[in-house]
């Protein structure tokens, strides 16, 4: 598994290298990279103030980083999972449906009512305004061409999603947040693949 | 006539009268011996001597079988002929967790077929992380005449038809067990299924289903079934269905109600509460899905002589659980949703002093932006009230090693302790030490723990403390932790009572697998899923040790020297022959 392999050839740098961070303090760098579910991820401090030498004898001790949503945890059954999510979305009797928003790069997240509205052209308009930036054009084959920005929303699932391809209501009854990707990995998602 | 008798004088296996004089003829023996019920005390009875083994055989009549590989249905009916009741487990638990391919095995009808055999008179069938079809079930409902009790739990691959065939053809059902499983809801009218004179029901649990059921057939079969113990509904079952059934059923003792959210008349609400009034032989309450508060309190006459609180299902504040608390003084077992937060865990610990057991499922266990949820106060709050507690599963995103300290000083009386600190590697967030100290504190203090789920970020130390103290440790879970090898050497080394090992996402390879070479036969299964061992350590595994079951699951796209999945077990059944095409059976040969 690519993971256990890169940590495999890790194992000799870092062994190596000179630190001061405490032990599963590495792990900041990689989640950097792999964490692609949002900008906020609790991370344990990188607490320089005590403790080094333990780190260094330590260092080889970075359990494989997790990626966003790793598979199978927290360790909950699918029936429990499943039947938690339901009740927010039979909450279609309420008024409001209030999701995150989030978009890489912001220092903070926003949140919308999707009740609001009526389609996906009034949606993606009100983002454009809220955090200023385009969307591209959509189409079903490549996605939101001609912008760097792609639309994207978790369902029920835990699955993340390009905004768009399923019908309005299917929608507004699966997302749980949303998410403006950007760049490479916008480009990975929704284009062309 | 009893069947079985005259099968008796047929079976050649049956073995001659011993030539040593017994004290006791054969039958009185197995007399005596069938009023043995637990199984460890019949395997120890059967170790004594050749006429006590065949006694015990013969006197038998439920078989528990942990992992439905490690032995084949020819070679338990051949042992043990006079079976009447079998409880089967068959996936690895991290099927639960998506952990599993879909296709991976344990599926019931190779079982079905011989006991259609050998037991046509089986009467109940327990299955657990098992495969079942719709046809298995209409084949059990068909070839089983006295089929009265079948529980599911955790299976998948059947739907409501499969139901509807139990319903229809099995005419001395007694229990109807659903929970929790991968079922194809298709609604239809599986409970309409029910002859209309049908009354032996006593227990009835579809709590799992989310389509429909025919209410009016539903109170009807319970107004005829007289000795009706357990009804756990749905949650379409409204407030006012639930009274109605109620009415019907006064000796319940257990009740699963369906949700709470109906708006009610006052009039409604006083008829719901002098039925519950009326409920006073309640020892177990669950359900209450999308509960609304101000109905809560509809419950409080039938807590009484609660003994078993489930919530988990209902996302309740901390003032709500404290209310309801407070009417349930005999509570000892307790589930709840961490939207009671610590506040809620207060309450419990000032109010149930006989608690034992208690977990807190998270209610949103993907979103870590929440700052809600139980903290470390929570559960030291529940250890300081509640003494006798001994069975904690606990979720929560901060935990100190002080904390854990002062839990097991409080209830030194743990016997499983499943912490889950849900952010994988996450130090003490006060000290930003390793969480060592905190389980080292609760297999030193702990001396009967026998299952332990550890989480946090854990070196080797961790393990160290669990093989050196945990000399009771039957089960134990590892995700995300430990630094080498030697953290699961030590383990191995160490739990001498050690049955099953789950590891996941751990640095431990080849040398810590093959540590415990000698020992994974006295164990039920070993499972390491994306650790370091590749599937030449495997291989060697399979090598030496040919009558355990070396199975390797490869992830798409994976390296081919890594053995991304392994799961180990022992058998006298031999390699298994249904493995999908992504399951590596390595052979010893």
């Amino acid at each position: 598994m690519e993971g256990v392999v890169a940590y495999e050839n890790d194992l000799n740098l870092k062994a190596t290298e000179l630190r001061l961070g405490l032990p599963g303090t590495e792990r900041n760098q990689e989640q950097a990279v792999s964490c692609a579910r949002n900008n906020k991820r609790p991370l344990p401090e990188t607490g320089d103030q005590n403790g080094g030498a333990k780190a260094k004898s330590d260092a080889p001790n970075t359990p494989p980083a997790p990626k966003a949503h790793t598979v199978g945890w927290p360790p909950i059954r699918s029936y429990r999972k499943n039947s938690l999510q339901q009740p927010k979305q039979t909450a279609a009797e309420s008024s409001v449906m209030y999701v995150k928003v989030s978009m890489d790069g912001a220092p903070y997240l926003r949140k919308i009512d999707l009740k609001v509205y009526q389609g996906y052209p009034e949606l993606l308009k009100a983002l454009e305004n809220m955090f200023k930036f385009t969307i591209g054009e959509y189409s079903e084959r490549e996605g939101y061409k001609g912008s760097e920005y792609a639309p994207t929303y978790e369902d029920k699932d835990g699955d993340w999603m390009l905004v768009g391809d399923v019908p309005w209501e299917m929608f507004m009854s699966s997302c749980k947040r949303l998410r403006i990707m950007k760049g490479s990995e916008a480009r990975g998602l929704g284009c062309g693949v | 006539m009893d069947p079985y008798s005259k099968r008796k004088k047929e079976l050649p296996e049956r073995p001659p009268e011993s030539t040593r004089p017994s004290p006791f003829p054969d039958e009185v023996l197995e007399l005596v011996l069938g009023l043995l019920k637990s199984n460890k005390d019949r395997s120890s009875v059967s170790l004594v001597c050749k006429d006590w083994y065949n006694a015990e055989s013969w006197s038998r009549t439920h078989v528990f079988i942990g992992n439905c590989y490690s032995v084949s249905p020819e070679i338990v009916a051949r042992r043990f002929p006079k079976i009447r009741s079998v409880t089967l487990k068959g996936k690895p638990r991290f099927s639960d967790f998506n952990l599993v391919p879909r296709n991976w095995g344990a599926d019931i009808q190779s079982w079905l077929v011989v006991f259609a055999s050998k037991y046509p008179f089986l009467e109940e069938l327990r299955l657990k992380r098992m495969t079942v079809t719709d046809e298995s079930l209409e084949f059990l409902a068909l070839n089983f005449p006295n089929f009265k009790a079948l529980s599911l739990l955790s299976c998948d691959g059947f739907s409501t038809d499969g139901l509807a065939a139990i319903a229809t053809h099995c005419k001395n059902l007694t229990e109807l067990d659903i929970q929790e499983n991968g079922i194809d809801d298709k609604s239809g009218n599986w409970l309409g299924c029910l002859p209309e004179n049908f009354s032996s029901l006593e227990v009835l649990n579809f709590a799992n289903l989310n389509s429909d059921v025919n209410f009016d057939a539903l109170e009807r079969l319970v107004s005829r079934c007289k000795s009706l113990k357990v009804l756990k509904v749905n949650k379409n079952i409204s407030l006012e269905q639930l009274q109605r059934l109620l009415v019907c059923t006064p000796q319940l003792t257990e009740l699963g109600t369906g949700s709470i959210s109906q708006e009610l008349t006052e009039r409604q609400y006083t008829e719901l509460e002098n039925t519950f009034k009326h409920c006073k032989n309640l020892d177990t309450l669950s359900g209450l899905w999308e509960v609304m508060t101000p109905y809560l309190p509809v419950l409080y006459p039938a807590c009484t002589n609660l003994t078993f609180l489930n919530l988990s299902y209902a996302a309740l504040q901390g003032l709500e659980l404290a209310n309801l608390l407070r009417h349930c003084p005999q509570l000892r077992r307790l589930w709840v949703l961490d939207t009671v937060e610590d506040k809620g865990l207060e309450a419990v610990g000032s109010n149930c002093p006989l608690l034992e057991e208690l977990r807190v499922f998270p209610a949103d266990p993907f979103d870590e932006e929440i700052v809600h949820g139980v903290t470390e106060a929570g559960f030291v709050a529940v250890s300081y009230g509640c003494r006798r507690l001994h069975y904690v599963l606990y979720f929560c995103r901060q935990m100190t090693n002080a904390a854990v300290a002062t839990i097991v000083q409080n209830c030194p009386n743990f016997t499983h302790f499943r912490l889950c600190i849900m952010n994988p590697g996450q130090p003490d967030y006060m000290t930003n030490e390793p969480m060592d100290e905190a389980f080292g504190a609760v297999v030193k203090t702990c001396s009967k723990l026998q299952r332990l789920s550890v989480s946090g970020l854990l070196t080797d130390l961790t393990f160290e403390y669990v093989g050196r103290y945990a000399k009771n440790l039957e089960t134990l879970s590892v995700a995300f932790a430990g630094t080498s090898d030697w953290g699961m050497q030590c383990v191995l080394g160490g739990c001498t009572k050690l049955r099953k090992l789950e590891i996941r996402d751990c640095p431990f390879g080849n040398a810590a697998l093959l540590s415990g070479l000698e020992k994974y036969e006295s164990m039920r299964s070993l499972w390491m899923s994306s650790c370091n061992v590749t599937m030449n350590g495997c291989r060697l595994l399979a090598r030496e040790m040919p009558r355990l079951n070396v199975e390797v699951m490869k992830e798409e796209g994976s390296d081919d020297s890594q053995a991304d999945k392994v799961y180990v077990y022992r058998s006298v059944a031999g390699p298994r022959r249904d493995a999908p095409p992504s399951v590596l059976t390595l052979s010893g040969i």
